[in-house]
């Protein structure tokens, strides 16, 4: 029989205790190490934003002050401020909110509600996902070429708006899908069951559940194009702005005022390459500080994203 | 008499025809914003191959991608990409020799080793890399991390590709983590249980079972990585110079693709210049160039699915 051969064979000599503890201690061992290699790499990669974080702190924190945040760009650093460059970077992501959200929510209702099985429906979900694996500088190319020169809106609000709009399309979709495929089916067939037809499903249950869902992304994306660099400057974008543009609020009617959309530009990340690229050592410490302000924004975002995010998932589990 | 009143409950026939015009109207509209994206990619392929189209009849395709010299404002002008292309990669290869060793023994941690818990802390964590805008991280390569490895390093000049490639490699970590964690964690547990039920470590599970199940997918994480850091702009622009050079030495500073393009589009360009047209000459090369690594990357992700 096999089984008795096993242990009579010649030679064959069966596991000590002593052998299977060392054994099963080296396995061990070499499972710890590993995981201290896990933890290794997760702290120098967590070490490195740290590392950003405080290089900006030590050289920017002193420089953030009310002045800096209410005076125009100049050729002396010590005077210069951001102040134009928040209000652009508010009107510009105001601009991207109103085109990327509505744009990219109806979109992903679309193919996750409406699209049905055939190749333009292919199509559309390749081209999504290939527009969000290309670089945000050929958005910028596509802007100068199309926006600026083709259809001449110039190096504007508009136009800098529009692109970013673009660029972050394919994240808001993309969420918008993933919430609206998360809705239980109850939910659809008990508003079904009531009589709405496919419409009333979709704006009176389907998107108020899928709410938290699509802020997240919208969220995201927004923070992504905040800190985008690239495709404002290809439009060319200015640097020196010391001006502010027209208000969108009025006090006369019609009270509010679409003047802004057509006026030059410039936003923080433009402001902080625009120092960065000066040799004055005092300009690095004016980039620093508007690092300083830009990174607080898309971190605070992102954490806000995260939260909705985490009370969801604890929501859905409960 | 019947209890329920049919009539009182029935809508009346002009809500009928306004939800029935309102359902119609919504699906032509829902489907138009999802064409539109198709517009968008059709819209940069028209503008990149109309625009370069000008730039090749004055610039021969051959000299074009075998020229040596990129010197596009110089009296006699020369358009060869190979500076421009060779500088790229070297800071994509540099950003992958950091990415793709970190990120897959982080990956391999997070799927087969790490607590739920903490893969649930690391996760948002990871995320928070990828929020820091691309500009602040050109400001630390160029002014913390550039002056730093300087002292290190003999013959790193202020402006080099090694500094640009390590923080690129940083960069794109998150990124080919989540990729290649997905991809791990979607092996069949079967095939995890049975490594372990055969008296296999961990490590043991990770590197000769999971690791060649999932190849494809880690692999899809790679390439996709590469395309993200070919395509990144302002960290090589601030950080890596903007003189085009033919280098072997990635201490040395040279222009990028993305970089040139920066530079170029700054400068105010008259529109119809040759050297205008020379940027989205380059931009469609760029354009081609990733598209071509996505393409890979998304054949051998939807493979991979399509195998478990």
């Amino acid at each position: 029989m096999a089984a008795a051969d096993l242990g009579t064979r010649e030679g064959f000599k069966p596991f000590s205790d002593a052998d299977v503890a060392r054994i099963v201690d080296a396995a061990k061992r070499r499972d710890f190490l590993f995981s201290i290699l896990g933890v290794f790499v997760l702290v120098l990669s967590m070490g490195m934003l740290t590392a950003l974080i405080v290089d900006l702190l030590i050289d920017g924190l002193t420089r953030i002050d009310y002045a800096f945040l209410t005076s125009f760009p100049s050729r002396r650093p010590a005077q210069a401020g951001i102040l134009s460059a928040w209000v652009g970077t508010s009107l510009v992501m105001l601009t991207t909110a109103l085109i990327a959200i509505p744009l990219g929510i109806m979109a992903g209702v679309y193919l996750e509600e409406y699209a049905p099985k055939n190749w333009v429906t292919d199509i559309i979900e390749i081209n999504v996902s290939n527009l969000a694996g290309v670089p945000s500088i050929i958005y910028g190319l596509l802007a100068l070429g199309l926006f600026v020169y083709t259809l001449g809106l110039g190096r504007t609000i508009l136009t800098a708006g529009l692109v970013l709009a673009l660029l972050i399309l394919p994240i808001v979709i993309v969420a918008t899908r993933e919430a609206v495929r998360s809705i239980p089916l109850i939910i659809r067939e008990g508003a079904y069951g009531m009589g709405a037809d496919k419409w009333q499903v979709i704006w009176h249950y389907i998107l108020p559940a899928a709410r938290p869902g699509i802020l997240t992304g919208a969220i995201v994306g927004l923070s992504r194009a905040i800190g985008e660099t690239a495709p404002l400057l290809t439009i060319g974008a200015l640097t020196f702005i010391a001006f502010l543009p027209p208000a969108p609020i009025q006090p006369e009617f019609p009270f509010v005022n679409f003047d802004w959309l057509t006026s030059p530009f410039t936003v923080m990340p433009i402001q902080m390459f625009n120092w960065i690229s000066r040799p004055q050592e005092a300009f690095h410490v004016n980039a620093a500080a508007t690092g300083l302000v830009l990174i607080v924004m898309t971190l605070t975002m992102n954490a806000v994203a995260i939260w909705i995010r985490y009370r969801l998932r604890k929501q859905t589990r409960s | 008499m019947p209890a329920f009143q049919r009539s009182k409950f029935r809508p009346t026939d002009a809500y009928l025809r306004r939800r029935w015009l309102v359902a119609r109207l919504m699906s032509v509209l829902l489907f138009l914003a999802a064409a539109a994206s198709v517009f968008v990619t059709t819209g940069i392929v028209y503008v990149l191959v109309s625009e370069s189209w000008n730039f090749f009849r004055h610039v021969p395709l051959l000299d074009f991608l075998t020229d040596t010299q990129w010197t596009p404002v110089f009296a006699e002008p020369r358009f060869g990409i190979l500076p421009l292309l060779t500088a790229t990669l070297w800071a994509a290869g540099i950003a992958l020799l950091i990415g793709i060793p970190l990120g897959t023994a982080l990956a391999v941690y997070l799927s087969e080793f790490a607590p739920a818990k903490v893969r649930e802390i690391v996760k948002p964590l990871l995320e928070l890399i990828e929020a820091v805008p691309t500009v602040v991280f050109g400001y630390f390569a160029l002014l913390f991390l550039t002056p730093l490895l300087r002292q290190f390093i003999p013959g790193l000049t202020g402006f080099n590709l090694l500094v640009p490639g390590i923080v690129l490699g940083i960069m794109i970590l998150p990124y080919v983590v989540s990729i290649s964690e997905d991809a791990m964690r979607a092996v069949p547990s079967s095939l995890r249980e049975g490594a372990y039920a055969l008296g296999m470590t961990r490590i043991q599970t990770a590197t000769r079972v999971i690791i060649p199940a999932a190849f494809s997918g880690i692999t899809a994480a790679y390439v996709l990585g590469m395309s993200r850091a070919v395509g990144e702009t302002m960290v090589l622009a601030i950080a890596a110079g903007q003189n085009p050079n033919l280098t072997g030495d990635p201490r040395e500073g040279a222009a990028t693709i993305t970089a040139y393009i920066v530079q170029m589009a700054m400068g105010d360009l008259p529109q119809g210049s040759l050297a205008y047209e020379s940027i989205f000459a380059v931009g469609l090369a760029l354009f081609v160039l990733t598209l071509s690594f996505n393409l890979v990357g998304f054949y051998l992700r939807r493979r991979f699915r399509e195998v478990y």
